[in-house]
């Protein structure tokens, strides 16, 4: 198990509220949902939720820490702010959806194999490298994270888009081995660690 | 009768000259009206028309005058000669308005409008001008029952307008439930945190009022007489009593706690650490800022449960099947005792479905703020398990039962009003008690609260759960018992914001009451009305209809069982005047006659004309309005329907029924209020016995061989515009359809 999973759970023993309100981006909200479930009828996934926003909240104020922390629900999460527009108490639902599925991720608790957690890791990887997205390495990085045969399956069907994009020159396949990125890519790291550093002091997440 | 001399004035303004032929409506009022002078004016509401009127009243004796203009609900203020008897004839809205301007329809329109002039003329032949109540009292002081925070805040706005208040209370203190309680819900913004109850201020601006005078342990023995003259027996636990005479009296007896040990499985009564919200208030108070303790050992609460809806919202029998209004914003408060002593205190709310009025809304994100949880759920069980409390419960967003642990649990419980006697009960009882005399010493139940030695019983009727009955929207401290009025939760649960704006709105009517009985007049609804029912004693067969049937309590009975009718109680509706079976009960300008000689002196055409006639009783309160709305619309409606407003469809005698048949009408309509436990009747029961009447006149008309259509009866709203000439045009066809009345010509 991960050791700052362990050091959380010793910390707040069964207030999962509280540890969700110091250490989860927004997470204070969360005891302000009045429990109305518009952010649910609104989700365009809603259906397909394993537990919609409002079940969450719930869960959350009722202790549910690790099924909270280990459901696929909020990497379900598009990102369309239906739901923040709608909500009457004004929560920040997508926000704090983000910030429950970066919080699990954190302490080793999200699904391995969710594909939003591992693209949103490719991604990541991908831009903090030289801090410009490298469109070509991207898309093959995805298409190939499940193996060889199904990255050649992936990338046939989407060969006729690829050549389309090749043609309009929307598509270099040359940036696979020369990439222009920011200028100091070096310095902007730098940034980044540091930026993290500060992050997780505030949150009291430095290990 | 020899020095009456009436006037017929017809007016040809709004379209009337142009669309009429007047010069016939003023012979018809010499002619078929008698009228001694009839005038025809261009414009009779301008100051010319008016003056013509005055000089006439005042220089050629005219003690009775007809108006041929608009509706006589239009204009009333350049038509006001309240020194003669005066009736209207509705030529605008009641017939040019809803009738097309085309050739062909003139005919009948100008036969409407024949009709309307000679109903008006028969009716000012049997009206007299009301000389007004003869019994008025001009005590203007105001009894207040009850010294909460309703029964202060009445007392103190009475005062502060300038009139002379008592205050009965019960208990050895003023102050009631408010100063039982540790704070209150905020009144002033942000709305986040318990305030001051205030209660203390209040009872000493009661004390310093020198208007104001207390009777502490006391209550109501004996309440008698009517609006400006009631006579008040107060009776003190010693057993003295004193009388006091008194206006009007606003009845604030609040509530009291729905008996919590009613609900075993919620834990009441199985362990201390149960408590209902009174008794937390007791422990908040004992506290007093520093952590609450549980009652069972002393220990200080880390842990509280507090369930919403606890016996009440709910069927189940012994339950109050109604929402109390307050409670989920007292448990906010309570639980904010807790976190603000002490933050870690865990508060739990159990709700299913939170309701937070007034400012509430804001209170309720200031608890959640303070971290007070909110759960979702449906209580099933309180046990005790090793020294703590288990609250069992359905989590309803979860769909799964859990359970939460505490120290202590608060049960949300709701109000019950001290509405006193619940006098159709005591009816039936000694109803009961005439049959079988073996049950001859029944205990009341409940004591009665005012004790009034009316005919009807000892209190004011009750709606709904024990509530007076008081109509919750449009008139709110009316009660059926003229003069008394109800506020605070008496009337309808509510919080301590809302008791006070009760009491001063119970304050102002009370008011009202004296004002209107010292000149004799009418209260509500008809108020400023100088007319009062008599009855001729020789025609009296003592059958008890109109005591029984009188909404407002208003008619007693003497020794030999005659009518005795208090007119200051009396609000006008007629009732008694359609309940009487032998017809002796009259007002000086509404009777028998006055609305029957109408009945017949429409021009009844013969069964060959094809010219039906429909004869609609029109209640004026909410009906007539909507007629007239639907006329100033441009609305039209069949020429064959003839209109008479009515005070109430309780005044309909049913000789008005039997006789417009006997005189040839097709059919009848009688459009009242809504009736039932959401009545809209302005007299409460009114259009309700109106049904019960007409429903027994089914069987006159079987038996007459006439067909049930013939008597039709709708319940219309005021807003029913578009309606209510649509049933008209509805019940035309439908009258075309089953025929001519057979006895037409007869």
């Amino acid at each position: 198990m991960n050791t700052l999973n362990t050091a959380m759970v010793e910390k707040y023993r069964n207030d999962f509220l509280k540890e969700v309100e110091e250490n989860v981006e927004e997470g204070h909200w969360v005891k302000m949902c009045m429990q109305c479930g518009v952010c649910s009828g609104s989700c365009p996934f809603g259906p397909d939720w394993e537990h919609p926003p409002q079940e969450i909240f719930m869960m959350i104020r009722a202790g549910k820490r690790d099924e909270v922390l280990a459901t696929e629900s909020m990497w379900m999460c598009t990102s369309c702010y239906n739901c923040i527009v709608r909500c009457p108490r004004e929560l920040p639902i997508t926000h704090i959806m983000h910030g429950l599925a970066n919080y699990a991720h954190r302490l080793g608790l999200a699904p391995k194999m969710n594909p939003t957690r591992r693209f949103a890791k490719i991604f990541w990887n991908n831009i903090a490298k030289t801090g410009r997205v490298n469109e070509m390495a991207l898309s093959l990085k995805l298409y190939f994270m499940d193996g060889f045969a199904s990255g050649v399956k992936k990338s046939l069907a989407m060969a006729g888009v690829g050549l389309g994009m090749l043609k309009t020159k929307r598509l270099n396949p040359f940036t696979l081995f020369r990439h222009k990125g920011v200028e100091k890519p070096k310095q902007l790291q730098a940034m980044l660690k540091k930026a993290k550093e500060i992050e997780d002091r505030r949150k009291g997440l430095a290990s | 009768m020899s020095d009456t001399k009436t006037a017929a004035y017809i007016c040809k303004g709004c379209g009337l000259g142009e669309r009429l032929d007047t010069a016939q409506l003023a012979n018809l009022a010499e002619s078929e009206g008698k009228c001694a002078i009839t005038r025809q004016h261009d414009f009779l509401c301008n100051q010319d028309g008016v003056g013509t009127i005055r000089n006439d009243i005042d220089n050629e004796g005219v003690t009775h005058v007809v108006i041929a203009a608009c509706s006589r609900r239009a204009k009333t203020e350049a038509f006001n000669f309240d020194d003669v008897a005066l009736t209207r004839a509705n030529l605008r809205e009641g017939v040019v308005w809803v009738r097309p301007d085309s050739e062909e329809a003139r005919e009948t329109t100008q036969e409407m409008a024949d009709d309307y002039v000679r109903m008006a003329c028969a009716e000012i032949q049997y009206m007299h001008q009301p000389a007004g109540n003869q019994e008025a009292g001009s005590n203007k002081r105001i009894l207040v029952v009850g010294g909460g925070v309703s029964g202060m805040t009445a007392a103190l706005e009475s005062s502060k307008a300038g009139y002379e208040v008592l205050v009965v209370e019960k208990t050895a203190e003023l102050g009631g439930w408010a100063a039982k309680l540790h704070r209150r819900v905020p009144t002033r913004e942000p709305f986040a945190d318990p305030q001051d109850a205030g209660v203390v201020e209040l009872i000493k601006a009661i004390n310093d009022d020198q208007n104001v005078q207390v009777f502490l342990n006391s209550t109501i023995v004996r309440t008698s007489g009517a609006p400006g003259r009631f006579s008040v027996d107060i009776g003190t636990e010693s057993g003295t009593t004193t009388t006091e005479n008194v206006g009007a009296i606003i009845q604030a007896s609040g509530f009291r706690n729905y008996d919590a040990s009613q609900l075993p499985e919620l834990g009441f009564g199985q362990s201390p650490d149960v408590v209902d919200q009174a008794g937390l208030e007791e422990l908040a108070k004992q506290a007093n800022g520093k952590p609450i303790q549980r009652p069972s050992d002393g220990k200080e609460v880390n842990s509280v449960v507090f369930i919403q809806c606890a016996g009440q919202r709910s069927n189940a029998e012994g339950h109050l099947p109604y929402c109390s209004g307050h409670c989920c914003n007292t448990s906010i408060k309570q639980a904010m005792y807790f976190k603000d002593a002490n933050p870690g205190v865990d508060t739990v709310v159990m709700f299913d479905d939170l309701r937070t009025p007034g400012n509430g809304e804001d209170f309720y994100r200031s608890a959640q703020r303070k971290g007070v949880i909110f759960t979702k759920g449906k209580p099933q069980g309180v046990n005790k398990n090793n020294g703590q409390l288990e609250v069992k419960f359905h989590d309803m967003i979860l769909d799964e039962d859990a359970i939460a642990k505490a120290d202590l649990v608060v049960l949300a419980t709701g109000q019950v009003p001290n509405s006193g006697a619940d006098i159709e009960q005591l009816a039936a009882a000694s109803d009961s008690e005439d049959t079988q005399n073996e049950n001859a010493e029944l205990t009341v139940p409940v004591d009665s609260i005012l004790n009034l030695n009316y005919r009807q019983g000892p209190d004011l009727p009750h709606l709904r759960h024990g509530f007076s009955d008081s109509h919750f929207i449009c008139f709110p401290y009316e009660t059926r018992r003229s003069g008394i009025y109800t506020c605070g939760p008496v009337r309808r649960p509510m919080d301590i914001a809302q008791a006070a704006v009760d009491a001063t709105g119970a304050a102002l009517k009370a008011i009202q009451a004296v004002e209107n009985a010292s000149v004799g007049r009418a209260a509500h609804p008809r108020s400023g009305d100088l007319s009062f029912p008599s009855f001729r004693k020789e025609g009296c067969t003592q059958c008890k209809r109109c005591t029984v049937e009188c909404p407002f309590g208003a008619i007693d009975e003497d020794e030999e069982r005659y009518p005795v009718f208090n007119e200051s109680r009396c609000r006008r509706c007629g009732t008694c005047m359609g309940a009487c079976p032998v017809r002796v009960i009259s007002f000086e300008n509404y009777s028998v006659d006055t609305v029957g000689q109408q009945v017949k002196a429409v021009d009844m055409p013969d069964e060959f004309d094809e010219k039906p006639r429909i004869l609609l009783l029109a209640c004026e309160n909410d009906a007539y309005p909507a007629l007239d709305m639907a006329a100033q619309q441009g609305l039209v409606y069949s020429p064959f329907v003839r209109i008479l407003p009515v005070r109430c469809l309780g005044s309909v005698n049913a000789i008005w029924i039997s006789d417009a048949l006997n005189s040839g009408y097709d059919g009848i309509m009688l459009m009242g209020c809504k009736k039932g436990d959401d009545y809209q009747c302005h007299f409460v029961k009114g259009s309700e016995m109106a049904y019960d009447r007409m429903g027994k006149i089914d069987d006159t008309l079987q038996q007459l061989q006439l067909e049930t259509e013939r008597v039709v009866t709708h319940e219309v709203e005021i807003t029913d515009i578009h309606r209510v000439p649509q049933l008209i045009n509805e019940y035309a066809a439908k009258i075309d359809e089953i025929g001519m009345n057979p006895f037409k010509g007869f």
